[in-house]
Order: C-alpha cells, then structure tokens, then sequence
C-alpha cells in the first residue's frame, strides 16, 4: 500500500520505519500557534522594557531579533525538534534518516526561511512542499530535514475477547489485512454500514449474524483467549513457536 | 504465533523500553547519563525485529503502529548528538571560519567585486553630479544622514549610554537580518544575494560622496572606518554564501540539485556562522566606539589596524594545524 505521506526509512538496524510526513496546513498552524506566542512574549516584555527609555528599546530590538531568528532555531534543536507550535499539532523536525535534529541542521532550516517566505505568505515554500515528494520546503532541502507527525498514542492492544471461529476459506495475505483493518475501524462506521460491509463477505446470512462471522474470524486470527467450550472444539490451525513466518 | 501470543511475550520488554523512553524525554540534554539504560541496546534490537516479523506475519496495523512507532522514539534517542559546545566555538574561530571563507573564495570574490563595483560606480556619479543624490535616496533619508555627520547639526545633541544600547540593539536586529536574508535570498538562483551586495555598495557610494560633497568627509570616515572591516566584510561574505548555494542549483555539477543544495549549504554553514560573530562584533564597536569624540588621527590609526587584523586573519587564520 503506498500512500504519498508517508515515507520509509531504514534503520541501521535494518528495521523499516514509516514516518508520516506533515504537509502544509498542520504546518501552518503551527506556524500561527509560534507566531501568537512570539507576538505575546514581545508585546509583554516589549511593555516592560519600555520602561528604561531608549535603553529598553535597545533590550527591545535585540529581544525582537532573538524572536525572529533564534526562537524557531533553539527550540527546534534543543526540543525534540519541535517549537511549541509543533509540539501543540504533535509535528517535530528530524533528519531525513530518521535521526534527531542537529544544531546545523535546525540552523540551515532556519535561515533559508526568508527564501521560502518570497514574496510573501510562505508562497515558495508552499510551492516547494507540494512539488517534493517529501514535503520539504526549500530550507529542508538544504537542510536535509523532515517535517513528520508524531505518533498518537497508541497502546497496541487489540480486543481479543468473543468467540472463535476459523476461516471456512483459504485465507491470504491481504485477506487477512482487510479482516483486521475492519476490525480497527469497525468502531467508527456505524452499524449499519458494519452490516453492509459485512454481507459482501457472506450474502448468503442474514447482517447480523454476517457481522458476528466476521469478528469471529478476526479473533480466531489474532489469537488470545477463546471461551473455555469453544476453545476445545475449536480446529488448530498452525502451529505456535517463533520460528513460524508464514501467514498465520 | 499468533498475535496475541505475540503481544502476550513481548510486552514487558515493550513497557521497559517505553518507561525508559519516557524518561529520556522528558528530561534536559545535561541530567541524561543519570537515568540508568541498562537492556536499552538490547531491547531496541530485539524491538526492531520483532517490527520486521509483526510486518511479515500480517499482525493488526494497529500493533504494527504502535511497534514502529516505539522504533522511532528509540531511535531519535539513540542517534543524538551533543557535543560539547566551547571546544568547537574556539576551533572554529581559530580555524574553522577563515578556511571555510577561504575554500569558497570564489564566490567571495564575486560578492565583493558586485558591492565594490557598484560603490565606486555611484561614488563617482555623485561626485560628478551632486543632484543624482536625490535620484537615489530619499530626502527623508538624506536629512537623516545629514543630521548625524554635518558638523554644524550634530552639535545640537549629545549622545548619552541610552542612545549608545538603543543603537546597539538596533544594529543587532537589522544589520544581522540583513545578512541572513542575503544567504537566503542566494537560493532564488543568487539573484537575491546579487541585489543585496548591488544596492548595499550604491547606497554607501552615493552617501560617501554626498558627504564629502557637503565637507562632511571626516567626521563621515572617521566614524565607520573601524566598524566598517567587520560589518562590510561579513555583509560581503554572507553574499558569497549565498551565491555558494544559487550556483549550486543553477550548476549542480555531477550531483542532482538536490545534492548540490544540501552540500552547498553545508559548506557555506561555517561562513554564517562566522558573519553572525562579526556582526556582533561590528554592532558592539559601532554603538560602543565609533561615537566617542576622539581625535581623528586616533580613530584612523585604530580602524586601519582592525581592517588588516581582520584580513590577515581570513587569509593566514588556521593555515597550520590538521584539516587544511
């Protein structure tokens, strides 16, 4: 399955890792949610530095230079990569292996902004994302760096409670990814679209009992704990131990 | 195995690896060697292939997000580098700043012949032709200007600290962003690095003249000299960093773009590096010395030393030692 957000990488481990790539508009409300705070840190102190007269305004346009070139700069190399806009729309910036932000690498980003901002409203740079296939504005390309989504939170725990029931037919690979692709999913479509879904495997029963079939068989394929009749009587299939690869 | 089985065995070590995750995230670059990492190679390992075999077996997707996503926690933790920073910043300036300027002399040279080519151009239009002033800047612009040099205008204030910190703050924010723009605006094909260096070297030309045209030669000279060797130079240099990276998308030699880019803009890094401390450098003698009324000859004698100092240290700085 290719999907054009995300991108694989490998480890020097030799494991596959997906990074889903953020485009332009979660990246722009970050931007926003930056550009809020900045303002409101110059606004504050800018008021307070107001005070000590011409002194201030020299604090002041040096507070406004450090805003404007070193807030994105610092937060990203010494955060995760990730500016507190970022970090509020789950985005951070990484090298395109997969590996943590350098300072260099945070820096380079950094400066080539202006260039993405000609003539105005990040125009470049929007053009730049949607002409690479890896979403990089032209500061990233230089920079070698990523804009990726950070994961949700998930516990990777799946509901194996229910009945068993094998398969009444030879399954496949990707039988066996729909099966549990519907399995995730089943909880945000509603019931009757479930039914439906479900009766394009069996035609023949009536939905509810189409839908009961499947999840059945969709347990029965991960595994876990079948009721204590059930579990007697139900057929082995495959055998247990690591050393298995094939399709279970 | 069965998925369930699966999860079933891993998960202790899932649950170590994450706990110590979570701790190395949370916490600052410097307390890190304190939290203990005892199995963490280990568990990484063994996560990254049982992300390859839940891959292979079809598992549910959602474990398989989860798996990969575990990898990637440990993996951004793993790969991070911090050295340490003091020892680099001294290499740098004892090295690291005039060979790089030096490897990218070219480019340089091409910055500086725009900015001095283009200075002497509107010097001697406005030598020749004291009105074509008013054809270039503004008068606002020129009132300014004249208000600070003019003999007979400049003795109606005094400068006190609080003008010295303002104007020091103001240096910092514009003459700094001025240079960073100029190496950003290199990467439109070195168009925007060219202007810059164009206009910079007309609109000091056309003042220079100007002033010397309204007899305000000296008190004009004897105040940039001594901050012009770092400022001029590092808005230079910056144009040459610039021009690095158009030329690298332009002319990618054997390379695609997109490696041309990302070498050029390492190789020009230092270089920015190198024109952010001269400009802080140039705004602290600019807010600091160059007002202080001093005799003329003093003020000279100390600018010319600075702009050999500063150029002997670009062409000799860091010859000798491993790396060049």
């Amino acid at each position: 399955m290719q999907i054009d957000e995300q991108l694989e990488v490998e480890t020097p481990e030799g494991a596959l890792l997906t990074l889903s790539l953020a485009g332009p508009v979660p990246r722009a409300l970050a931007y926003s949610i930056d550009l809020a705070i900045r303002m409101v840190i110059y606004g504050i102190l800018g008021a307070m530095l107001a005070i000590f007269g011409k002194f201030g305004m020299g604090l002041a346009a040096i507070l406004a230079f450090f805003l404007e070139w070193f807030y994105p700069t610092l937060f990203e190399a010494f955060r995760n990569g990730q500016t507190p806009g970022k970090k509020a729309m789950g985005l951070a910036v990484i090298h395109a292996n997969g590996s943590p932000l350098s300072f260099n690498g945070s820096l380079i980003r950094n400066l080539l902004r202006t260039a993405d901002i000609f003539p105005m409203f990040y125009l470049t740079g929007f053009v730049a994302c949607l002409l690479s296939s890896r979403q990089q504005r032209l500061g990233d390309m230089a920079a070698n760096t990523l804009v990726v989504h950070l994961a949700d939170k998930h516990d990777g725990k799946t509901l194996t409670a229910g009945e068993h029931l094998a398969p009444d037919w030879h399954l496949s690979r990707d039988d066996q990814l729909t099966l549990l692709a519907y399995h995730e999913r089943a909880e945000q479509l509603s019931p009757q679209r479930r039914q439906e879904l479900a009766q394009l495997a069996y035609p023949e029963l009536p939905a509810a009992q189409a839908e009961w079939t499947l999840a059945a068989i969709t347990r029965h394929l991960i595994g876990g704990q079948a009721p204590a009749q059930q579990a007697a009587d139900r057929p082995l299939t495959g055998t247990t131990g690591d050393h298995e690869t094939g399709a279970v | 195995m069965k998925q369930a089985q699966f999860e079933q065995r891993y998960r202790p070590g899932w649950q170590q690896l994450e706990n110590q995750l979570q701790q190395l995230e949370a916490l600052r670059v410097r307390k890190r060697d304190k939290i203990s990492l005892d199995g963490f190679l280990d568990q990484y390992r063994q996560l990254c292939h049982q992300l390859a075999l839940s891959t292979e077996r079809a598992y549910s997707l959602e474990l398989q997000q989860y798996l990969n996503d575990l990898v990637l926690r440990a993996h951004r933790q793993l790969y991070r580098y911090n050295p340490p920073l003091m020892a680099r910043l001294g290499n740098f300036l004892a090295r690291e700043f005039p060979r790089a300027v030096r490897r990218q002399w070219r480019w340089h040279l091409i910055s500086f012949l725009c900015f001095s080519l283009s200075l002497a151009f509107t010097w001697t239009l406005v030598q020749q032709n004291p009105d074509m002033i008013y054809s270039m800047v503004d008068e606002n612009g020129i009132t300014q200007i004249e208000d600070m040099y003019l003999p007979e205008r400049t003795a109606e204030h005094t400068r006190d600290s609080g003008d010295d910190v303002m104007m020091f703050g103001h240096y910092i924010q514009n003459n700094i962003g001025i240079a960073f723009r100029t190496f950003a605006g290199g990467l439109l094909l070195g168009i925007g690095a060219l202007l810059v260096e164009l206009f910079n070297g007309a609109f000091f030309g056309a003042i220079a003249a100007h002033l010397l045209n309204a007899g305000a030669g000296e008190p004009f000279f004897s105040f940039v000299i001594t901050h012009g060797a770092p400022e001029l130079t590092a808005i230079m240099l910056s144009g040459g960093a610039g021009l690095r990276l158009g030329w690298a998308i332009l002319v990618p030699g054997p390379m695609s773009r997109l490696a041309a880019l990302r070498l050029a803009a390492r190789d020009a890094l230092p270089v920015m590096y190198g024109v952010f401390c001269l400009l802080l450098l140039a705004a602290f003698i600019e807010a600091f010395w160059s007002p202080r009324q001093l005799d003329v000859s003093i003020k000279y004698t100390v600018g010319s030393c600075g702009w050999l100092a500063l150029y002997l240290y670009l062409f000799l700085g860091g010859r000798r030692g491993a790396g060049e």
